[in-house]
């Protein structure tokens, strides 16, 4: 399946079915990560249960060192 | 002490995070410093980098009041969408508005930042914009109801201190909410003469993380910081043209 995230094309396995999975799949820091699905931010109860689709439009940030 | 919204601090210093040089020294300044608050920024995470290291891990979260900022916006738009993607880490509902509307001098976009400010107010944050040395904008952001006033000493990270001190005790005169004296501090003598004039608070980074020695730097501005403010509250003496004695003129030994 192939998703935009944080303006690149990244191919996942068909199993990466949720933004909890893509999160593991891509092995970033889950109390770290905030996520953007398709433009809409997704709260932290709700982040890792909400399912991606093919071509969808993912962000992923975090706080970093900044004043 | 004082507070800002629901949040009560006892240390006045609010901490940068961006360019310390290790994070064990900025560890260590930042515990020397005994800030309370420490800003962030928002940004994508490298995501074909899996262990990339973060300062939120090597510190307890639960100690600090975290202060995300929107920088990289440079409409009201773009600074609401950051100020959600922050809220929806879970760790704040603080935000700082910080729109640049030029990129050579940094310096915030009035018209962006009032906007910012009012929509943010609207959906419930806790607004801390960060302003010119305007003292009617800062009336301006004031009158919405934000939660705190941030003008700044001088342009980010110019370390060039208070460059107009009658504005900055206008602002802080007629303030009705705390006033964060931010960006442009360059040294202790800097963050004591914002805090002698009567401000709440001082928000500074470059100033201890570019100094040589970052850790002694975060100790002077903790001391600066308490010694402004004892100054302030003490109340200076007026300034004088003339001399006058310390010691009596009387019983003089001849």
């Amino acid at each position: 399946m192939q998703l935009t995230v944080n303006g690149h094309t990244v191919d996942v396995p068909i199993h990466v079915t949720t933004i909890g999975l893509l999160l593991d799949h891509l092995q970033l820091n889950k109390e770290l990560a905030i996520v953007e699905l398709n433009r809409v931010i997704l709260q932290k109860d709700e982040r890792d249960e909400a399912t991606i689709q093919p071509d969808d439009y993912i962000e992923i940030v975090q706080f970093v060192g900044g004043g | 002490m004082f507070s800002i919204g629901p949040y009560t601090f006892h240390s006045r210093l609010f901490l940068g995070t961006g360019k310390f040089s290790d994070f064990d020294t900025q560890k260590e300044a930042v515990a020397v410093s005994e800030t309370e608050v420490l800003t962030f920024a928002v940004r994508r995470m490298n995501i074909f980098e899996p262990t990339q290291p973060n300062f939120l891990e090597k510190i307890d979260v639960a100690n600090y009041t975290l202060l995300p900022n929107t920088a990289g916006a440079k409409t009201a738009e773009e600074a609401v969408r950051i100020a959600r993607l922050a809220k929806a880490s879970g760790l704040c509902d603080m935000i700082k508005v910080e729109i640049i509307g030029c990129d050579k001098t940094l310096l915030p976009d009035p018209v962006e930042t009032l906007r910012a400010t009012e929509m943010l107010l609207e959906e419930g944050f806790i607004v801390l914009p960060y302003t010119s040395d305007d003292v009617l904008l800062a009336k301006r952001l004031q009158d919405l109801g934000c939660h705190a006033i941030m003008p700044g000493a001088s342009p980010i990270g110019s370390g060039l201190g208070i460059i107009n001190p009658v504005n900055l005790r206008f602002i802080i005169e007629q303030a009705t909410v705390p006033v964060i004296v931010d960006a442009g501090i360059g040294s202790a003598m800097d963050a004591a003469q914002a805090m002698e004039l009567g401000a709440d608070a001082v928000l500074l980074n470059t100033a201890v993380a570019l100094a040589n020695q970052p850790v002694k730097m975060a100790s002077a501005m903790k001391h600066a910081i308490i010694a402004g403010r004892e100054s302030f509250e003490a109340g200076r003496i007026p300034k004088k043209h003339y001399a006058t004695a310390s010691s009596p003129l009387e019983g003089l030994s001849k």
